[in-house]
Formats: structure tokens, C-alpha cells, sequence
């Protein structure tokens, strides 16, 4: 279905204030008598408005914002460059990829979250046992996508690239390297998503500070509306980091063909 | 003088994944002369890109020897330019990146080559599309490009694999009297790949056909009686054009059928 971008706006805007206004006529008027959405559960949107409003005036929600960055940002680098460097040399010699590819399965297979009480262990309640989780997210998804990447590579290009006079060196820098990192691209949006999973659940599980900390926190005292309140500012939060993210891809694949445009 | 390209008695075959050999060309002899343009002709299948490929020094044949300028090629064949026959392009450099590629990897530092790049998308008629990336291109201007990355270098001996088979038939025209023009400029030796024996007889001065696979060999070696310069369309209304192509499809027409047959009648 094809309509205008316009519309298209109206229409999501519509879903969401639908929404909000069933939510806070449930929440605050009885059908039959009956409440159908208790506020004690639900809050509600007039609560968490007022609530987010204070963060943001009192200036209280910044720090936790900068830690959840901060965490965020060195999770996805770390762990790119990681899963850069390690995806590279796998494509590139099969035997290490054989002998270690069992281990890389197994290590992948595993749920991240039950490492996080040993990171903490490890690297004690500040940002790095969030760092370390959310490394252990990104670097799986860019290893796979750079693997791919390399391994993938055109043969007919390959061919192109020896035939014109290109030595291993050259190569690796016209011809692998762009591949391997407009694959890695291609996942940026999955691996910036999977740095900030991991920096909030790493805070949630404990921590000092951050938004995972903040939920964390209202949460162990039944304070719904801020539980909801922090839910909202980190979808917000998300949002933004995918809008910056689409801008950078737009920036890095200008040479790639428009194929998806789902993204509007 | 020894010719540019001499392949001789060169047997190539291939282990199959199941087990066992696939025996692709056998016993073929060919010798391609400085500033001579000969085409291979031959049926679907019948192993003429992988004969291309030994000359190219991509594939090193089971036995016989490929000999450049007399002497035999070991790797790479560094004399020879290749045209591909799928997009070769590298997608992720602009047209006038792409040409001037194979200087810069040379060493030239890119105020020398990115004016000589320049040029030579003027000469394919590209001028105006440097900062274009390959998918922003046709198909036609694509092959462009790709003759300009490759001709740019200057190499003695031009391969060129169905170059202009994912064309349609104007464009195929045009690349073809581009080609003999830029050819004609400083005649290499060249090395054309082709299944369509009127292109190849428009454009060669030698036409040698293949046999269908497996264990192709070559058949028969025509010299084309067609002066220059020539017009891909007009010769194609030539009495001598007509008489030569009812001679070289007697003897190809049996072997295609048999290509067809072998191939289950798919492509």
C-alpha cells in the first residue's frame, strides 16, 4: 500500500494518541464498575507525563542517560572492533575458523544475561560489567556479518581485482575490507540495538546508575508510574540513537542500491 | 616474432565434489598473433571461458602449456587486460575510482591517474558519469567502464568473455563497433569469447569453433575475409559476411544441437 508520507505520519500519530487515551480511560474511569486496567498496576499517562517532566526538570535523568550512553557507545565499538578484527581473520584462514568453530557456536548459543552476575563479579558494579555484556551481544552479530562478508565476496571481482595487478595487501584493502564493513553496516541497526539491551539489562541487574538502574529501582518499590516513566524515555532514547544510526548508514552505503526502502 | 598467445595441447579438467573428473577441453592447440582479433565460438557449456581462463593464467591447465610472447605462463598473466563476462566492477568505487583503480594500485599517485581515468570515460563515452557508483549505471555503461578499467593499463593481450552477453541487441551493436574502434587505435591481440558467431564474425579477424563438451576440442579455425575498418551493422548486409557465416554454421549448427541435447535444452 502506497501513501503519502504525510498521511502516513497522521496515521502513526493517530495509533499512538488511541492509545494513550484508552489507557487513560481505563485507567481512571470504571466500566461497569469496574476498573479494567487498576492504576496501581497501569499507572497512568497523566502520572507518568508528570513524572518524566520532573526528570527532565530537576535535571536527575541526564546522568543516567550519559551512563546508558556511555555504556552503549563502548559496548558497540569494542565489540565491533572485535568482531572486525576476528571475523577477518576467520574468512581469511578456514583452518582457525575449523578448529575454533564449535567454541564460537556454543559461546553464541549461550543466553548473555546469565553472564552478567560474573561480569559484575569480575569488573565490580560500575559501567564495565554493562560494557562487557553488551560486548558480548554486538561481537557475535558483527563477527557472523564480517565472516559472511569476506567469505561472500564476488569471485568475479576477486578475479577482476588479480587480473588488474592487485597484490594480497591490495586486496585485503579494495576488495575485502569494503566488503566485510558494508556487511557490518547492514547490521548496524541490530548491533547499536544489541549494545543498548545489554547496558540496560547489565544496570538492571545491578548497578549505580543508568536507565536499566532507574527501572530497577521504582520497580522494587512498587512505583509503577516510574516504571513506565523510564520505559518511555528509553524507547525515546532508542529511537533517536536508530534515527542517528540511518543517517550514518545513509552517509557509508551511498555506493549500495536502494533496495529496502521499509525504512521510510 | 612468437605469437602473443600460444596454447598449446592443453588439457583441462576438474574434480568433480562427488568424486571422480570432469573433463572440460582436451587437446587444444591455438596460437593467437600480435594485433590479431580472433574469436572462440561454441556451444553452451563447451569449456571456451575455462580455455580463457588458462590464458589469463586464472586456471593452470591438467596438461599442455599456455605461452605468452614464447614464454610459458606460470600464474597470473600479467600482459593481458580481462573483460568479464558478470559485473566485475568494484560497487563500492565510483566509475572514474574504478578505472583508475588498477593505476593506483600500480603506484601512480592519483593526480596522474585520476586525470588519465578521466579520458578514458571520455573515450566510452562516460565523460559526464565519474562520480556515478556502478549500480547507478546500465548495463551497457556498466561493460563501459569495465573496457576502460581494463584498457586504461595498456595490456598487450585483451580477454574478453562474452563481454556483451547480458546486453540487448542495439547495445551489443554499439559496444561492438566502440570496441573495434578503441582496438584499432593500437591493435592488441585479442582473445573474444562469444556463443553468437555473427558478432564474432563481424568483429575477428580469425574465427576458431569449438566442439560441445565435455572434452571439447577445437574444430575448426576460419580466417575472416572481411576488410577494415568495418561497420558491426552494415557488414552484416555483406555478400562475403553471408558466405563465410553458411560456412563456419555447417560445421557449428551439429555441435550446438549437441550442446542443446547434452545440456538438457536449458542455458
Amino acid at each position: 500500500m502506497i501513501m503519502s508520507r504525510f498521511s502516513l505520519t497522521a496515521w502513526q500519530v493517530l495509533v499512538g494518541v488511541i492509545a494513550i487515551a484508552l489507557w487513560h480511560v481505563l485507567t481512571t474511569y470504571p466500566v461497569f464498575g469496574v476498573m479494567v486496567l487498576p492504576p496501581f498496576f497501569f499507572s497512568n499517562p497523566v502520572d507518568v507525563a508528570q513524572r518524566i517532566v520532573k526528570w527532565f526538570a530537576e535535571g536527575t535523568i541526564w546522568k543516567h542517560l550519559w551512563v546508558t550512553l556511555t555504556e552503549a557507545m563502548l559496548a558497540f565499538v569494542i565489540g565491533s572492533v572485535g568482531g572486525v578484527l576476528i571475523g577477518f581473520w576467520f574468512a581469511r584462514k578456514p583452518v582457525i575458523a575449523a578448529i575454533f568453530d564449535p567454541y564460537v557456536k556454543m559461546a553464541n548459543a549461550l543466553p548473555r544475561v546469565v553472564l552478567a552476575p560474573i561480569f559484575t563479579l569480575w569488573l565490580g558494579l560500575g559501567i564495565w560489567s554493562k560494557v562487557a555484556l553488551g560486548v558480548t551481544l554486538v561481537f557475535f552479530i558483527v563477527f557472523f556479518n564480517v565472516y559472511q562478508g569476506v567469505k561472500e565476496v564476488s569471485q568475479t571481482v576477486l578475479s577482476n581485482a588479480r587480473m588488474l595487478g592487485m597484490n594480497e595487501r591490495q586486496l585485503m584493502r579494495h576488495v575485502y575490507w569494503p566488503s566485510a564493513l558494508s556487511w557490518m553496516f547492514s547490521s548496524l541497526h541490530t548491533s547499536v540495538g544489541f549494545a543498548v539491551v545489554g547496558a540496560v539489562v547489565g544496570e538492571y541487574l545491578g548497578a549505580a546508575a543508568g536507565l536499566g538502574y532507574l527501572i530497577q529501582q521504582a520497580e522494587g518499590v512498587f512505583d509503577v508510574a516510574g516504571v513506565f516513566a523510564g520505559m518511555f524515555v528509553l524507547a525515546a532514547f532508542v529511537i533517536v540513537i536508530d534515527m542517528i544510526v540511518s543517517l550514518i548508514e545513509a552517509r557509508l552505503l551511498v555506493w549500495r542500491p536502494a533496495t529496502a526502502e521499509v525504512r521510510g | 616474432m612468437a605469437a602473443a598467445v600460444a596454447l598449446e595441447q592443453v588439457d583441462i579438467s576438474f574434480r568433480l565434489s562427488g568424486g571422480g573428473t570432469y573433463h572440460a577441453v582436451r587437446d587444444a592447440t591455438l596460437s593467437v598473433a600480435h594485433g590479431e582479433f580472433v574469436s572462440i565460438v561454441g556451444p553452451t557449456g563447451c569449456g571456451k571461458s575455462t580455455l580463457l581462463n588458462v590464458a589469463a593464467g586464472l586456471i593452470a591447465p591438467a596438461s599442455g602449456v599456455a605461452r605468452i610472447d614464447g614464454a610459458p605462463l606460470a600464474g597470473l598473466n600479467r600482459q593481458a587486460g580481462y573483460l568479464f563476462q558478470a559485473d566485475a566492477l568494484f560497487p563500492w568505487k565510483t566509475a572514474i575510482e574504478n578505472v583508475a583503480i588498477g593505476l593506483e594500485t600500480a603506484g601512480m599517485p592519483q593526480a596522474k591517474s585520476r586525470p588519465l581515468a578521466q579520458d578514458w570515460l571520455g573515450r566510452v563515452g562516460l565523460a559526464t558519469f565519474a562520480d556515478r557508483y556502478p549500480h547507478m549505471l546500465s548495463g551497457g555503461q556498466r561493460k563501459r567502464v569495465g573496457l576502460a578499467q581494463v584498457l586504461i593499463r595498456d595490456p598487450k593481450i585483451l580477454l574478453m568473455d562474452e563481454p556483451f552477453g547480458p546486453l540487448d541487441a542495439q547495445t551489443r551493436q554499439i559496444m561492438g563497433n566502440q570496441l573495434l574502434d578503441l582496438w584499432s587505435a593500437d591493435r592488441k591481440a585479442v582473445i573474444f569469447v562469444t556463443h553468437d558467431l555473427e558478432e564474432a564474425i563481424a568483429l575477428s579477424d580469425r574465427v576458431v569453433i569449438m566442439s560441445a563438451g565435455p572434452a571439447a576440442h577445437i574444430i575448426g579455425d576460419w580466417t575472416i575475409p572481411l576488410a577494415r575498418p568495418r561497420d558491426i551493422a552494415e557488414i552484416k548486409l555483406d555478400p562475403a559476411f553471408h558466405a563465410i557465416h553458411r560456412e563456419i554454421w555447417e560445421k557449428l549448427k551439429d555441435e550446438v544441437m549437441k550442446g542443446y541435447v547434452r545440456t538438457g535444452g536449458g542455458g
